[in-house]
């Protein structure tokens, strides 16, 4: 059995692990960033008076949501240089992930915006507010407290999702450990704290985005 | 495209071919994982609790491309050597049974209480209770979730590619890299992927759904 | 009739608050009004009562643009209010005409529609700041006058659900007198309350027929309160007016067989 666990080998790669997880998390926030905004014009775009504007996109995310992300990677990464295109890894790697997972958060808004009673919409009916004011000051700030949850599972989903970045080359944590374990032929280590860092960052943020939703609710009065 | 599927169709079917049967194995495994993991974390015994919450919460907590890497590249370490064709199946349907676990748990507990309470006026045995009451009708709330989650399973076969399983994203890349044909390469495996989801299994899942609830006289 | 029969105004020496003139609506092959045909004064307070399902709420529900007209047009002091003039015949009309026409229009809901996560305050400020323009300071004077009129003023703080249903009702009024509406629709706003609470809605109505000279439409169950405060009173049966008259006359001496019927049968339900 070759099983040994060096405690300094940790430590000697421990910095660049730490450098690899800050770019996990800037990966996994600008991510979300595009998917929380994308998803929630995806989501709007879905309620327009044009019933083909609906169908298309409907169709489109559908699509998007059932094939593989690490797929959608390399399409984008690959593709957009053919069509004159060139994305810097990172780049192609935030416009795939934000585009997969706004797939899924329009869903989530659309589900809270559909939680939303028909009476909210026809007080702001009757006090003749616009369409926009009803969204943006009625409609969305009870939606969006439905949506939390889910809002945050996907939070957790992309940050976990991240590794496959490193598919194109983006130095996230799993591309630091692929490059460690070619450099040094120890996989145990990198390998290994990888899932640690991992762990010890996705239970706390599940927790965390639970005490968000009981805050928020009891703020917006619910 | 068309002469591009002409050169590569072989190649590519053969990649779907392959695609499938880790669908199929991996599913296999997930369930099971899945069942024992679900009904190990409603046990009456601590141990048997904590095995399976630390199962759940691991492979839920991490991601799948690196419980991927660990166990193809770590386990050897460990004296357990997988073929990648193996670690491949066996890591997603690890993965996915611990989200299926928590399917299968959430729904033996939404069995209403009467019907437990009935089981057991009955003196059934626990084992009797769970395999002849419980299960059969925690198995049709568990249906529509597992329809999802086959698909989230379907998409994580993808990443086996990169253990070098053959499988279908396996081919597109290769067929990509000596030809540089990205979008076709990429595309059709897009859509052989989507094809797969919507008209393999979502409509496989809608049928079992149907005739489960016929079976329990519910529909 | 054609939209083309129907002049674009009426006359000035006719123009009522609102006149239904031959409208329709149906729901599919489900016609709920049949060719109504419509009046109600300035300053005019009417109820409209009738069994479930007769129409009464859709009758509230178009005059507040919450749904299409199928047929017939309605005007609103003589203007059109779903329709407008292209050249010189009535269109359906576009958004900015129904913003317009509905300013002059406030409605109260059975189940008060207030906006949860605003206070009392915040639900009777959104219109006028956010609509009608008004400063901040400005639109918190005059909710707050309205508060204090509906006895909400000491709650103004307060988010809806710590409200009770009388509570909430009253501070949805003063949100929809807020806006400075001309005519204001009820539909059955003491129906969801606890019968203890009811008075308190009633005398909030009671009072602004008293003291303003808003239009009224008001859709309600009770009818010693429709008796009352009412100026006219309608009988809606399948879609149509089956009678109308004021109330001593309608509840004294009905004239026809259904509104009697129905008349005993809501006495014996009491
Ligand atoms: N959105 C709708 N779609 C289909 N049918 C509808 C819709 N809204 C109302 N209806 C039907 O229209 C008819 C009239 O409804 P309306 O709500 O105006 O009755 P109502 O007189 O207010 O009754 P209630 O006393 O029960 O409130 C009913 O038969 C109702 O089922
Ligand atoms: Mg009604």
């Amino acid at each position: 059995m070759t099983f040994d666990w060096k405690w300094d080998f940790v430590w000697e790669i421990a910095p660049r692990l730490a450098a690899a997880t800050l770019n996990t998390l800037l990966a996994a926030g600008s991510g979300y960033a595009i998917a929380l905004l994308l998803g929630l014009a995806l989501a709007l775009g879905q309620r327009t008076r044009w019933p083909a504007l609906t169908f298309v996109l409907r169709e489109t995310l559908e699509f998007v949501r059932s094939t593989p992300l690490v797929l959608q990677i390399f399409f984008i990464f690959y593709v957009g240089p053919q069509v004159g295109i060139t994305l810097s890894p990172w780049v192609a790697g935030m416009m795939a992930i934000g585009l997969h997972y706004s797939a899924y958060l329009s869903e989530v808004y659309r589900a809270g915006i559909e939680s939303v009673p028909k009476g909210q919409w026809e007080a702001c009916r009757a006090l003749n507010m616009t369409t926009r004011d009803t969204y943006a000051r009625i409609v969305l700030p009870q939606a969006v407290p439905q949506a939390i949850p889910g809002m945050g599972n996907y939070l957790v989903g992309i940050f976990k999702d991240t590794p496959m970045l490193s598919v194109i080359g983006v130095t996230e944590l799993m591309q630091t450990a692929n490059a460690i374990g070619s450099e040094t032929y120890r996989f145990l280590e990198p390998y290994t704290l990888v899932g640690v860092i991992f762990l010890a960052l996705s239970l706390p943020t599940a927790g965390l985005v639970r005490l968000l939703e009981r805050v928020l609710r009891r703020k917006l009065g619910m | 495209m068309w002469d591009f599927l002409q050169t590569y169709g072989g190649r590519i079917a053969e990649g779907t071919a392959v695609t499938g049967a880790q669908f199929g194995l991996a599913t296999a495994v997930a369930l099971l994982a899945a069942l024992a993991a679900g009904l190990g974390r409603l046990s009456d015994h601590w141990p048997v609790r904590a095995a399976a919450t630390t199962y759940v919460e691991i492979f839920r907590g991490t991601s799948l491309l690196v419980q991927l890497y660990w166990i193809f590249y770590v386990l050897p370490l460990f004296g357990i050597s997988l073929p990648k064709f193996t670690a491949g199946f066996l890591s997603v349907g690890l993965n996915v049974g611990a989200y299926g676990a928590e399917i299968v748990r959430g729904s033996i507990l939404s069995v209403p209480r009467g019907q437990w309470e009935a089981a057991y006026a009955l003196s059934m045995s626990p084992l009797k209770r769970m395999r002849r009451i419980i299960l059969p009708q925690a198995f049709v709330l568990m249906l529509p979730p597992w329809g999802n989650l086959l698909i989230e399973l379907l998409k994580g076969t993808a990443l086996v590619a990169l253990i070098g399983v053959a499988d279908l994203m396996f081919v597109a890349k290769q067929i990509n890299g000596s030809t540089f044909l990205s979008a076709e390469a990429f595309g059709t495996a897009l859509v052989i992927y989507y094809l797969l989801a919507r008209v393999l299994i979502t409509p496989a899942m809608r049928r079992l759904e149907r005739s489960m609830a016929r079976r329990l006289g519910r529909a | 009739m054609e939209l083309s029969a129907y002049p674009l105004e009426l006359p000035p020496d006719d123009r009522p608050m609102v006149r239904f003139m031959n409208v329709t609506k149906s729901y599919g092959s489900l016609v709920v009004l049949d060719d109504l045909n419509l009046d109600i004064q300035r300053g005019e307070m009417v109820s409209v009562i009738g069994p479930s399902g007769s129409g009464k709420t859709t009758v509230l529900r178009m005059l507040m643009t919450l749904e299409s007209i199928n047929g017939g047009v309605i005007y609103i002091d003589g203007k059109p209010l779903t329709h407008m003039e292209r050249k010189g015949v009535l269109v359906p009309a576009d958004e900015a005409h129904l913003r317009r026409m509905r300013a002059s229009i406030g409605m109260c809901f059975q189940h008060f529609n207030l906006f949860p996560h605003m206070t009392a305050l915040q639900n009777c400020m959104e219109g006028p700041v956010q609509v009608l323009g008004l400063s901040k300071a400005e639109a918190r004077d005059r909710s707050e006058e309205l508060l204090k009129m509906v006895g909400m003023i000491d709650k103004k703080d307060q988010h809806p659900s710590r409200l009770s249903g009388g509570q909430q009702q009253r501070v949805a009024i003063a949100r929809a007198l807020a806006m400075r509406p001309r005519i204001m629709l009820f539909d059955e706003v003491t129906s969801a309350l606890d019968p203890e609470v009811i008075g308190e809605v009633t005398e909030v109505i009671r009072r602004l027929v008293a003291e303003h000279d808003l239009t009224m439409l008001m859709v309600t169950h009770q009818m010693g309160f429709a008796r009352d405060i009412s100026d006219r009173i309608c009988f809606f049966y399948k879609g149509k007016i089956e009678e109308q008259a004021a109330p001593e006359q309608f509840f004294t001496n009905p004239q026809r067989e259904r509104t009697q019927q129905f008349l005993r049968a809501v006495k014996d339900a009491d």
